[in-house]
């Protein structure tokens, strides 16, 4: 068989050098005429080894981690053409122990199950893979509408946007109400910062997408589709126009699709055009109307009355992903993964302080702490786990004596956090939780739509009093205000966003109230982050004298000769950090 | 820009004349069809680089959109701007994961080493520097985006360096 060698060019592959590597091996391959075929491929999910480069020959499949262009010659020289595979510079094999074996084998892969697999680009690849087999299988055997909503009601999925709604349901309001015209909806918004599980499975496995919309616009009856996709994922966009392409020309989307006389359905693509509110899904319908992205009231919901006043079905990339093969697999085989209301897997991506970061896919019901740990390797650089942000800017901090929470859509709510599409930011001892909430609440701030007032002015008074708070100048009563303030946004918004922004605020309140206390209290950042809570002195014995420090700060604090130790006049010192990050010999101490 | 405050300083540039012809075959193939305006806006800004007011006044003109509607729509969604800007534009990425490593070293870098602050455009037009949301390369936070090239694990003195080469390799 002919030696493949695959280079994973998702978005994290080549923001960390993946096209370099490519063009290196292609180059090597063309001057000396080497004997293998080189393939691309997408994000496997292990992104904290990128660039990745698979090879397959006689004696296996080997997967080598951090292959720059340089390590990519090395790699090719020793393992093609001395046949000698380098076993330091594996991470994943089938062969031995390799370094990230673990990573692999403790996971799930129905959504990510082509991801890194296969050519994106290539609809042979996909159908090699069981790829429209779903589809044909329901026109083979003549399934109708109702049997292919109950398989997907059976089988317990529950949309994976973050609303945890049971997707069968939502088909079948959407099958019952009778109209000439139809819409099927992908949002493809992920607007979550820290969420990028969407983004892999647009970009590497496009096709997925395309059918588990042409399943659900059967089941619904729908005569049209739209795929709303932000317009910060261009790779994304152009391998969905690639794939439109393929399926059109393949009697997969068009005039009479799959044979069915009398059924036309084609797919376009709306670019979003940075609007975190639009993920919402009657702001998203408003977008594609060519409106502002202001929610709408519901009911009417989507299914009655959405695009154009058509009854809508929306759903979530990864929840679209999952239908062709639960179709194919059966409702059971689904079923069987997953707790008792939260069934199957789900994709998670790993972000923020943890060693392994990138995206997993595992059944629900693990614990928070094996996720992180087992998972995902634990605290970089060996600090202090804190706290898990779930959920996104919706979502909230869950602490580190709550790890042993199951990650299910209930057992999380009932921590005051929610599931939300599946982002975890791991935070360790170097993050101020203050700083986080102010973070999350400016951010929701910024994306308010306007149209509610709570929501509109409710978050801009909670951040002015979360810039207080970090600023020093906390007052007695702030945490009770901001209390107060959250649960009347809460209460009176219109739409999730509003709905949720108070989250971050109140789950830190919560569970770190300490360090809230510090800051207004004693007017200290104990995790020494809020720089105008921070003293900065020079440590004597450290100080090398090099007066860097003295020439940089812009408030002339500094005082000292050369070779000998500097002060810092706290008096004139204004707290903006400059002499921390330029000091190269660790000698300014924060307090 | 929903609602968040207009304090934003934006350098004064002078605009050049803007040829209308360019827009004309985006206007053909848009105007008849209902909810096209954000695709409409979306085309003018990729051939000018934003969307300029004369812009706004033709295809308000040919496609019978009302200029309150247009200017309602434009400022709602953070994509477009209103603002000529530089050839590159420097994205920094401040999304949850890029903001706990330390994306605020990234962007103050940058200010420093281009004499501007976030949202503004360098004096020779060559580079504008914004703060966006998430570009979804969270695993290798943190991270910024020049001309739709994707730079990760960054410290700040990075950052500076690969801005410099590709000004370097532009002149050259």
């Amino acid at each position: 068989m002919m030696t493949t060698v695959t280079v994973g060019l998702g978005s994290c592959g080549i923001a960390a050098g993946a096209n370099k590597t490519y063009e290196k091996i292609k180059a090597l391959k063309e001057q000396e005429n080497l004997p293998f075929e080189l393939q691309k491929t997408s994000c496997i999910g292990m992104c904290y080894r990128e660039p990745l480069v698979e090879i397959t020959d006689d004696t296996g499949t080997y997967i080598y981690g951090d292959v720059t262009a340089d390590r990519a010659v090395e790699v090719i020289e020793k393992h093609i053409n001395q046949h000698d595979p380098i076993r330091d510079y594996i991470v994943y094999t089938d062969l031995f122990e390799a370094a990230e074996n673990d990573f692999i084998q403790a996971q799930v892969k129905i959504v990510l199950r082509n991801c890194g697999y296969m050519d994106p680009e290539s609809i042979a690849d996909y159908e090699e893979r069981n790829g429209y087999t779903a589809m044909k299988t329901i026109v083979m055997n003549k399934l109708s509408r109702e049997e292919v909503i109950k398989t997907i009601l059976d089988s317990g999925l529950r949309g994976r946007g973050g609303g945890g709604f049971p997707t069968g349901m939502k088909w079948k309001f959407a099958n019952t109400n009778k109209s000439e015209q139809k819409y099927v909806i992908c949002n493809a918004d992920e607007g979550d910062p820290g969420a990028f599980m969407d983004r892999s499975v647009l970009e590497g496995d496009p096709h997925s997408i395309l059918e588990g919309m042409i399943i659900a616009a059967y089941a619904i009856e729908a005569t049209g589709g739209v795929i709303y996709c932000r317009a910060e994922y261009p790779l994304a966009i152009k391998r969905l126009n690639i794939a439109l392409r393929q399926a059109h020309e393949k009697g997969y989307l068009g005039k009479d699709i799959f044979g069915i006389k009398g059924w036309d359905f084609d797919i376009y693509i709306k670019e979003g055009a940075g609007a975190f509110v639009c993920g919402e899904e009657t702001a998203l319908i408003a977008s594609i109307e060519g409106e502002r992205g202001m929610p709408r009231k519901r009911p009417p919901f989507p299914a009655a009355s959405g695009l154009w006043k058509k009854p809508t079905n929306i759903n979530n990339v990864e929840t679209y992903a999952n239908v062709p093969w639960i179709i194919l697999n059966g409702a059971a085989a689904y079923a069987k993964y997953g707790t008792e209301k939260s069934k199957g897997t789900k994709v998670f991506a790993l972000a923020g302080k943890i060693k392994r970061s990138g995206l997993v896919e595992v059944p629900m019901g693990m614990t928070i702490k094996d996720v992180i740990f087992k998972l995902g390797g634990g605290i970089k650089n060996n600090k202090r786990f804190k706290a898990v942000q779930l959920g996104g800017p919706s979502g909230g901090c869950i602490p580190e004596y709550l790890s042993d929470t199951i990650v299910d859509y209930d057992s999380v709510n009932a921590t005051g956090a929610i599931m939300g599409s599946g982002g975890m930011v791991v935070m360790d001892e170097t993050t101020c939780m203050v700083d986080v909430a102010k973070f999350f609440l400016d951010f929701t701030r910024k994306e308010s739509c306007g149209k509610c007032t709570f929501c509109r002015m409710g978050t801009m008074r909670m951040l002015e009093i979360l810039e207080r708070i970090t600023n020093g100048k906390g007052r007695e009563g702030d945490i009770e205000k901001l209390e107060e303030l959250a649960y009347q946004i809460k209460d009176n918004s219109l739409c999730g966003l509003g709905q949720t922004a108070p989250n971050p605020v109140l789950t830190t309140i919560r569970y770190f109230r300490d360090e809230y206390e510090a800051h207004i209290g004693h007017k200290k950042c104990p995790a020494k982050v809020c720089r105008p809570l921070l003293t900065y002195t020079v440590d004597e014995e450290k100080c090398t004298g090099c007066m860097v420090c003295l020439k940089n700060c812009p408030a002339k604090a500094i005082t000292g000769e050369r070779k000998k130790p500097h002060l810092i006049n706290q008096d004139l010192c204004t707290k903006c950090g400059v002499c921390f990050t330029k000091c190269k010999f660790d000698s300014i101490i924060l307090t | 820009m929903r609602i968040s405050r207009l304090n934003q300083k934006k350098t004064e540039i002078i605009a050049d004349d803007t040829d209308l012809r360019l827009i004309e075959p985006l206007i053909e193939k848009n105007k008849a069809k209902k909810g096209n305006l954000i695709p409409l806006l979306q085309g003018a800004q990729d051939l000018y680089g934003y969307i300029p007011k004369v812009v706004f006044e033709k295809i308000s003109a040919e496609c019978g959109i009302p200029l309150s509607d247009m200017f309602g729509v434009a400022t709602f969604y953070s994509q477009f701007r209103l603002h000529p800007v530089g050839k590159h534009i420097i994205k920094v990425c401040h999304g949850t994961a890029c903001h706990v490593q330390n994306a605020k070293e990234i962007s103050e870098a940058l200010e420093e080493s281009l004499r501007i602050k976030d949202g503004e455009t360098t004096e020779d037009r060559f580079y504008t520097l914004e703060s966006v949301a998430c570009l979804g390369c969270c695993s290798l936070a943190p991270v910024m985006m020049v001309a739709d090239q994707t730079y990760g694990k960054l410290t700040g003195n990075e950052a500076v360096k690969i801005i410099k080469n590709i000004k370097l390799a532009d002149n050259n």
